[in-house]
């Protein structure tokens, strides 16, 4: 039995693959993160990210299938979940050792996989641009904080970029401890040690809040309790719309 | 800066806007210029959703509630004892550049009650549009209500600042619309549907030479019919959409089952709950009509003037005309496979696509998102056949069919297809 191990990052996912071709060597298992050995597989073939080795795997995706399909890949990976590694990399080969391109057969079981798992990343992210809820400091600036189920920050932020470019914000993932921070210039990835965050409802303290901030969440949460039309009442659609995994982090569900 | 009272302005006039249903913006690609603020994306981001399943997208909001008119289904009709109030235009433009910085909204849907004359009320309504775009910069959503009656020259101007306009026709067929609302009759709701229309192909028409020309509410128009205030069948409200669809060009029309908030009105109907199945059935249809290829006449027609309430209206089609199943998957034209009960717009390319690999059978089918249980009646594929609607008789199918689902199921994975995957443009 084959074990890899990576540093769960998609560089060291892509240098995998060109090691496992290299080696003529295919994983049946595997773990990630550094230090992440299992005594009960014995041996386990360390993958040391290589940026050169994952750019050629990366290349190699593109020409025998295509470019969007190289995306999809990277957005399956920030799915995250423990099986994903292996699936991509079964995937993966699927596309290079195929003569023709794989990446529309959806008669074959990996390639439906790959694209459930891609719908899910995609509608989260989708969500985030949705849900994200900003909050005025009293800079000036707008913070937001929410914990995302996919490591989805990486795809909303060209969104948020166009849209609040005359705006400086910071949208933080409280699961994974870090951000992005556009200071009207850049977008910049930021891990803060000291954030002042309630991580119940992922509000700032007061202190550090615009005066009129808690006013304007006031009134928006009013907008949306009198827009709710009672007759039509329907908990179950607004549960599965509305996932209630966000509603702590919306001022219209929480108190303000 | 927005005062405490604006709390209490808020409430009255953002509850007098509620019952205009739905939904998102999209369909706009306005680029954010200048560095100002927004844009508008062209798939509309549902920002939260009421405890009734809509998504909320924009700030939907009345400019005001005092209204001169005596529309019987409406909530501020004048004869109606209700608080009345205003927002100023710069309090509208303001409150929605707020909760846009702050992701609340994708942008702001503004209509009124009729103030003093229709001019008055449009010339306001355009001052929110305009400040919003010239003052404050901002380039995402705006979707204005044309007041029935307005002037030419009013209504051209809405249109160069907002992305979408719409005139809701709100009942189907004119003798009852004047039954209803003594003040208006089909010329004062498709005189302005008209101009916007025509402002709309010309701006196409000069943006084709002349990129930089202006744009003229480049989301198009759309309108609302309130469904089940009148005895229209569904065949009057299908006709009629289908024709604003082809020759309006209309982005949407949406269908608002009536809810009874004027009970004293005896013009109207006593109605418990609202006709939410009918409402849902009619956005099937119109769905058929604009992503299926179907033409009214096939979903309705003068024996059959109203839709089946209880199966999908794609389904009542296939069942009345068994003699064009079943469809052979592997061959049949992808607009043939489109009119196969439990095949949709999705499935439909990744068979077509997943075809050529190799020849598919019902597994492929389901892991492409078919819904087997009711496709296998209407299909053949690479596999021994199973029996169909030529070997059953569709008196026998349609009873499988309601058999099998069980209530609200079918509803909820269908409305989950309306609204939010698809958000519905107004
Ligand atoms: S004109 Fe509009 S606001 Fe006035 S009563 Fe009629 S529907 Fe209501």
């Amino acid at each position: 039995m084959n074990v890899f191990s990576f540093d769960n990052t998609f560089e060291g996912l892509l240098t995998l693959v060109f090691e496992s071709y290299r080696q003529k060597q295919f994983p049946d298992e595997i773990l990630c993160g550094e230090g992440s050995q299992n005594v009960l597989f014995g041996a386990t073939n360390t993958i040391a990210t290589n940026v050169l080795k994952a750019e050629r795997v990366w290349k190699g995706i593109i020409s025998h299938s295509s470019e969007e399909n190289a995306h999809r890949i990277y957005r399956v990976f920030l799915s995250g979940l423990p099986d994903t590694p292996l699936l991509l990399v079964n995937y993966i080969r699927l596309i290079i050792d195929s003569p023709k391109n794989e990446e529309t057969n959806f008669a074959l079981l990996v390639v439906v996989e790959i694209n459930k798992l891609h719908q899910k990343v995609c509608s989260e992210a989708h969500r985030i641009n949705g849900f994200v809820r900003f909050q005025k400091t009293s800079e000036g600036s707008y913070f937001a904080s929410f914990a995302p189920l996919y490591d989805v920050l990486p795809l909303c932020i060209p969104h948020f970029h166009d849209r609040y470019a005359d705006q400086s914000w910071i949208i933080y993932d409280l699961k994974r401890n870090y951000g992005f921070w556009y200071d009207l210039k850049n977008v910049s990835r930021v891990v803060f040690d000291d954030l002042k965050v309630n991580s119940q409802n992922g509000q700032l303290h007061t202190s550090l809040l615009a005066e009129d901030e808690k006013h304007f969440q006031k009134m928006w949460k009013q907008y949306y309790q009198c827009i709710c039309i009672q007759e039509r009442r329907n908990d179950k659609v607004h549960r599965q719309h509305l996932p209630k995994r966000f509603w702590k982090y919306l001022p219209e569900k929480g108190v303000i | 800066m927005i005062s405490e009272s604006s709390l209490e302005k808020l409430k009255i006039l953002a509850g007098a806007a509620k019952y205009d249903v739905s939904c998102a913006s999209s369909g706009t690609k306005r680029n954010n210029t200048n560095a100002g603020i927004g844009n508008a994306t062209a798939w509309g981001i549902c920002h939260s959703f009421t405890e009734d399943g809509r998504c909320v997208s924009l700030l939907k909001i009345m400019l005001s509630n005092h209204c001169i008119y005596d529309c019987a289904y409406c909530i501020n009709r004048k004869s109606n004892d209700i608080p009345r109030t205003s927002f100023t235009s710069e309090e509208i433009a303001s409150l929605t550049i707020e909760f846009y910085r702050r992701n609340y909204i994708e942008g702001l849907f503004l209509s009124s009650g009729v103030l003093r004359n229709p001019d008055y009320t449009m010339e306001r309504m355009v001052a929110v549009a305009k400040t919003l775009r010239t003052e404050h910069r901002y380039n995402g959503y705006i979707h204005l209500k044309a007041i029935p009656g307005a002037s030419a020259q009013l209504v051209a101007d809405a249109g160069r600042w907002a992305d979408r306009l719409s005139v809701n026709i709100e009942i189907p067929t004119e003798n009852n619309l004047k039954l209803l609302a003594p003040d208006k009759d089909f010329k004062s709701v498709f005189e302005p549907m008209k101009i916007i229309s025509t402002n709309i192909l010309e701006s196409k028409e000069e943006r084709r030479n002349h990129r930089n020309a202006p744009l003229f509410s480049p989301s198009g128009q759309s309108t609302q019919l309130i469904i089940g205030a009148t005895d229209d069948s569904d065949q009057t409200i299908l006709k009629l959409a289908s024709a604003l669809y082809s020759r309006r060009d209309l982005k949407r029309v949406y269908y608002s089952g009536y809810i009874p908030v004027n009970k004293y009105d005896n013009r109207l109907p006593m109605l418990n709950t609202p006709p939410l199945l009918r409402e849902h059935r009619l956005y099937q249809a119109d769905w058929l009509l604009r992503f299926y290829g179907f033409r009214s006449d096939e979903i309705v027609n003068a024996q059959n003037p109203n839709l089946d309430l209880d199966l999908d209206p794609k389904v009542t089609y296939a069942l009345r005309n068994p003699q064009m199943f079943p469809v052979d998957i592997n061959t049949a034209d992808p607009l043939m496979l489109l009119r196969v009960p439990g095949i949709g717009t999705r499935s439909v390319p990744l068979i077509v696509m997943a075809r050529k690999h190799q020849r598919l059978n019902s597994s492929h089918l389901q892991k492409m998102g078919v819904v087997m249980k009711r496709a296998r009646y209407f299909i053949t594929c690479n596999e021994l056949r199973s029996q169909n609607i030529q070997d059953l008789k569709p008196e026998i199918v349609r009873q499988l069919l309601l058999d099998k689902k069980p209530i609200g199921t079918d509803d909820a994975v269908q409305l989950k297809l309306f609204y939010p995957m698809m958000p519905a443009l107004r």
